[in-house]
């Protein structure tokens, strides 16, 4: 497909429905294995863990949206930046829902108690309170009321989420040594975070792309 | 692999096992992969038999013990013991097997020999997980004397009245019931009696979290989270929604083993 179809199909007005019906079905998969016994020995853990796994793997999408719509100049991409960064909150509140569920019982004391005991909670609860920030203010209201310049500053909250989930992430299976699947995760958030730092810092860098 | 009911003080509990899928399917077994889910996948190439253990260091009648003569060296028991593994989950498991005791006294340790170190099985021919570099291969791991001579420690050939699956620790395997699950080392290919203590695979990988004696205490928290619960798999009701109960001292196992550590700072010697 050349590039024009692409933006043509990006356009198209069931592309976004689409996106959409996608990124829900991990939710759906899970709620069914949940349902069916289908999570394994221990499926409290491996509801928590999917559910982070989904939420790294939207963040880094949503991350990706920007470099891949410069480098290929397709503009139709913006038009699924929002609906994206929203599915990352809403696989992050599950995801720490799950936790406050299912391992500390909605014992809303213990969970105050662990959070300080834990690093790798703490900044995986500061990643939540960042991404509850932006995601309140995703709507267009929110982007008229503060002012483009102070919204856009807002939003780049988002390098800092990565930063944290990606910490979190690491901490998590720091304790069994287990770092294969977070070396990916950091080669790919590396990724997409030093393409912009690269934009910014190349010495031809224009006022368009400071925009990024 | 049948064994008469135990009748060792602590023994057998009377809790519910869990599923012998979810035993043989829930595993830590680094040498077949880090996830859970990996050792029942992948120890197939594993070969249990023939197999030989080698009982060297400090006694008076090393030798090399091959399986037909381990299976036949004391009776074998049923065990059903409470395992509590360091991440926070525990099964009840009923094992084959009799005390290491019976091993220990056979070879007639002398009086230097304080400790007891396990070297288990590292051939990458087998062990598609030896690639990666997570720990120093092979795995060791290591009891004091006393603890090693303890009734409940468990020379381990067979689980739920069947030789053990490969992902396991097939064919002969520690299980003390007392210590987190990572003290009770799986596929033993030699067992050293020593007078230093020996130096642990999780205890040098990560002296900060791992200690040499890893006796399960509700009260002392590892770094990264609280020891104070643990999530029982395969209980009534269980699943998704079951409570997390609370973890006992000694693993359940105090009356036993409380002993043998008194005057001891357990949270020094974690």
């Amino acid at each position: 497909m050349d590039r024009a179809a692409l933006q043509r199909a990006l356009l198209h007005p069931l592309a976004k429905p689409l996106v959409f019906a996608l990124w829900l079905l991990p939710f759906v998969w899970l709620v069914w294995a949940a349902v069916a016994d289908r999570l394994g020995a221990n499926p409290a853990e491996a509801l928590i863990r999917s559910l982070g796994d989904w939420t790294l793997r939207a963040l880094l999408l949503v991350l990706l949206v920007t470099p891949l719509r410069i480098t290929f100049r397709m503009p139709a991409l913006a038009r699924f930046r929002r609906m994206l960064g929203v599915f990352v909150f809403f696989y992050a509140t599950l995801h720490w829902l799950a936790y406050v569920w299912f391992d500390m019982g909605f014992v809303w004391a213990d969970v105050v108690a662990d959070i300080p005991k834990r690093p790798f909670i703490l900044v995986g609860s500061l990643a939540w309170l960042l991404l509850l920030a932006l995601a309140a203010t995703s709507f267009n209201r929110a982007i008229r009321a503060l002012g483009a310049p102070r919204w856009q500053a807002l939003h780049r909250a988002v390098y800092a989420i990565a930063v944290l989930a990606l910490l979190h992430f690491f901490w998590m299976r720091a304790g069994k040594n287990n770092f294969q699947e977070v070396a990916v995760y950091a080669a790919l958030f590396a990724l997409v975070l030093g393409w912009r730092l690269w934009r910014r810092l190349a010495p031809q860098g224009s006022s368009v792309s400071s925009r990024i | 692999l049948p064994g008469k009911p135990s009748t060792v003080p602590g023994g057998t509990t009377v809790e519910k096992p869990a599923r012998y899928e979810d035993a043989a399917g829930y595993n830590n077994f680094y040498e077949f992969g880090l996830d859970k889910e990996d050792p029942a996948r992948y120890a197939k190439t594993l070969k249990p038999q023939p197999w030989t253990v080698q009982v060297e260091g400090l006694v008076n009648k090393p030798g090399r013990f091959d399986l037909e003569a381990l299976l036949k060296l004391a009776p074998m028991e049923e065990r059903i013991y409470r395992l509590r593994c360091v991440e926070g989950w525990s099964m009840v498991i009923p094992w084959e097997g009799y005390s290491l005791a019976e091993l220990i006294k056979r070879v007639e340790p002398q009086g230097s020999a304080k400790y007891v170190e396990f070297v288990t099985l590292a051939d990458d021919k087998q062990m598609p997980g030896l690639r990666s570099n997570v720990l120093n291969w092979p795995y060791v791991e290591g009891l004091r004397m006393d603890e090693a001579l303890h009734p409940l420690t468990l020379l381990t050939f067979g689980m739920y009245g069947e030789v053990l699956p490969n992902q396991n620790g097939a064919p002969v395997r520690l299980v003390v019931p007392w210590k987190y699950g990572f003290k009770s080392g799986k596929s033993i290919v030699k067992i050293r009696f020593t007078e230093q203590q020996p130096k642990t695979a999780w205890n040098v990988a990560a002296p900060q979290e791992y200690g040499f004696y890893s006796n399960v205490n509700p009260q002392v928290s590892h770094p990264r989270w609280s020891q104070a619960t643990e999530r029982r798999i395969g209980e009534d009701g269980g699943g998704l929604f079951a409570k997390r109960r609370q973890t006992l001292m000694f693993n359940g196992y105090e009356a036993q083993v409380g002993q043998l550590y008194a005057g001891m700072d357990l949270k020094k010697f974690y």
